[in-house]
């Protein structure tokens, strides 16, 4: 029996590992936001809105393994792809071209902007850029979707 | 030199089928795949371009680099394994096993470059030029008396200092090389060794937060309040040291603004705010595109025009986890 989905409204999601840099990134930007879950045998996330993903890199070479499993199982979720708009990618300069890699494939598997990069827990100047970046992001798509 | 090694008192034979902390397995698996030796880089593609450097610019190249060497060998012989017997699974013990031993590797591939572009007398001399250069030594005498010291905590924090901070007044130079085109495949070489001191960086500073879980509150205060002291005391000593080797250059204050944004970094992997502001930490761009190919600014959708935005180059994925 699949254990049924937690549904979440917030219009941004994101995924981070135990060592939690993308969780203080994201808290930091004092924004609604839902977590995908570690664990394959927690529920499932549903979005119900539009959203941005937030979505870290650690490591890696070439493409493979860059994305989290836990993130491939939720975009497998037609519905969760459906509603993705962009997506925000956390790294390290020192992967050289991996850095926030996860970013990438997202955004060109799903034809969405690669909106950020920022390294490890971000800095307050990025805290700032994406919290004015996000705003007016969605007030720009506001405008030209319903 | 008389001190007993410090050995595990007991062991048991490892279940990698029984895991209790997932990241020993990831980070495992990420040192593994990202295992490299240094015949597998065509060094030897480089002599040309060494040669168009000036003799002074050949001679900080290689003292930068013994430098280096002086600080894989530590983190190697003493500061990874010196962290096996505080781990808290017998798979960190393991992972600790494949940090000492790719240090090793690196210190061995300044050896490779070295024998590949220098004489043994200049190789003899910048060797010499490391053991008298009193701000490399005191750097190195810091670190090692933490890892002698008897606070696991603190050895973690000293060790993810060296992982993330004490390499990159060195690692800026053949950054800055590979972006005036010189040197490009030793800059190859370094770059490997860049993205193993990430991870080794990222894991040790992990595994310091988890052992912070378990203290009361006052001892963690006192970790931060010696976290800070000791990178201010390694931040002083690494002003000097960057003075000393790219003063005649004209390139130590660039290289400072390069060390303050790894501080910053090594900070964030003990889980501790960035503490440089951006007025100081804004790196040379070619510097960082030379670290990484989209570090620049150009890159992001919110800091550029927005509406010149190309959606990314396909990545080739192999992943069989995709359902679409």
């Amino acid at each position: 029996m699949p254990v049924p989905p937690v549904v979440t409204g917030s219009r941004l999601i994101y995924f981070s590992s135990a060592s939690e840099n993308t969780s203080r990134f994201v808290s930091k930007l004092g924004r609604d936001a839902a977590r995908i879950p570690l664990l394959a045998k927690d529920a499932p996330l549903l979005a119900t809105r539009p959203f941005v993903l937030v979505v870290p890199t650690y490591g890696g070479t070439g493409g493979e393994g860059s994305v989290p499993k836990q993130v491939i199982r939720f975009l497998n979720t037609p519905q969760n792809r459906e509603l993705l708009r962009g997506v925000i990618g956390a790294g390290n300069t020192n992967f050289g071209d991996n850095y926030c890699m996860a970013g990438d494939i997202i955004a060109a598997k799903c034809g969405v902007p690669h909106l950020y990069r920022f390294e490890l827990m971000g800095t307050p100047e990025d805290v700032a850029r994406v919290n004015n970046g996000l705003d007016t992001f969605w007030t720009r798509l506001s405008q030209t979707q319903k | 030199m008389t001190e007993k090694v410090k050995l595990l008192s007991h062991v048991e034979a490892i279940n990698w089928n029984r895991i209790q902390d997932d990241k020993d397995v990831d980070v495992w698996n990420r040192l593994v795949n990202n295992f490299w030796l240094p015949e597998k880089v065509p060094l030897s593609n480089d002599v040309q371009s060494w040669n168009t450097l000036t003799p002074a610019e050949q001679q900080l190249t290689m003292r930068v680099f013994t430098g280096l060497t002086l600080l894989d060998t530590i983190q190697g012989t003493v500061g990874a394994v010196s962290l096996i017997p505080d781990a808290l699974t017998p798979h960190e013990e393991a992972v600790y096993t494949n940090i000492a031993f790719m240090e090793s590797v690196h210190a061995k591939s300044y050896s490779s470059i070295f024998s590949t572009l220098a004489s043994t007398k200049e190789i003899d001399e910048a060797f010499r030029w490391s053991t008298e250069n009193e701000n490399l030594q005191k750097k190195a005498q810091i670190v090692m008396d933490y890892y002698q010291g008897d606070d696991p905590l603190k050895r973690k924090v000293a060790s993810t200092l060296l992982e993330s901070f004490l390499f990159y007044s060195g690692f800026y130079l053949p950054m800055y090389w590979s972006s005036r085109a010189k040197l490009t495949n030793t800059a190859d070489l370094i770059r490997l060794i860049i993205r193993d001191e990430a991870v080794h960086g990222y894991y040790i500073g992990y595994k310091f937060q988890r052992g912070l879980e378990a203290v009361s509150p006052e001892r963690r205060q006192e970790i931060k309040d010696y976290t800070f002291e000791l990178l201010f005391e390694l931040y002083e000593n690494e002003v000097q040291y960057t003075h000393d080797l790219y003063d005649g250059v004209g390139l130590a204050e660039d290289v400072k603004k390069f060390l303050h944004y790894n501080a910053n970094k090594a900070l964030m992997n003990l889980g501790y705010e960035a503490m440089f502001p951006a007025s100081v930490t804004d790196v040379n761009p070619a510097i960082l595109s030379a670290l990484s190919p989209n570090a620049d600014e150009n890159h992001d959708f919110f800091s550029g025009s927005g509406s010149s935005y190309v959606i990314g180059k396909a990545v080739n994925t192999e992943d069989e986890d995709w359902d679409f």
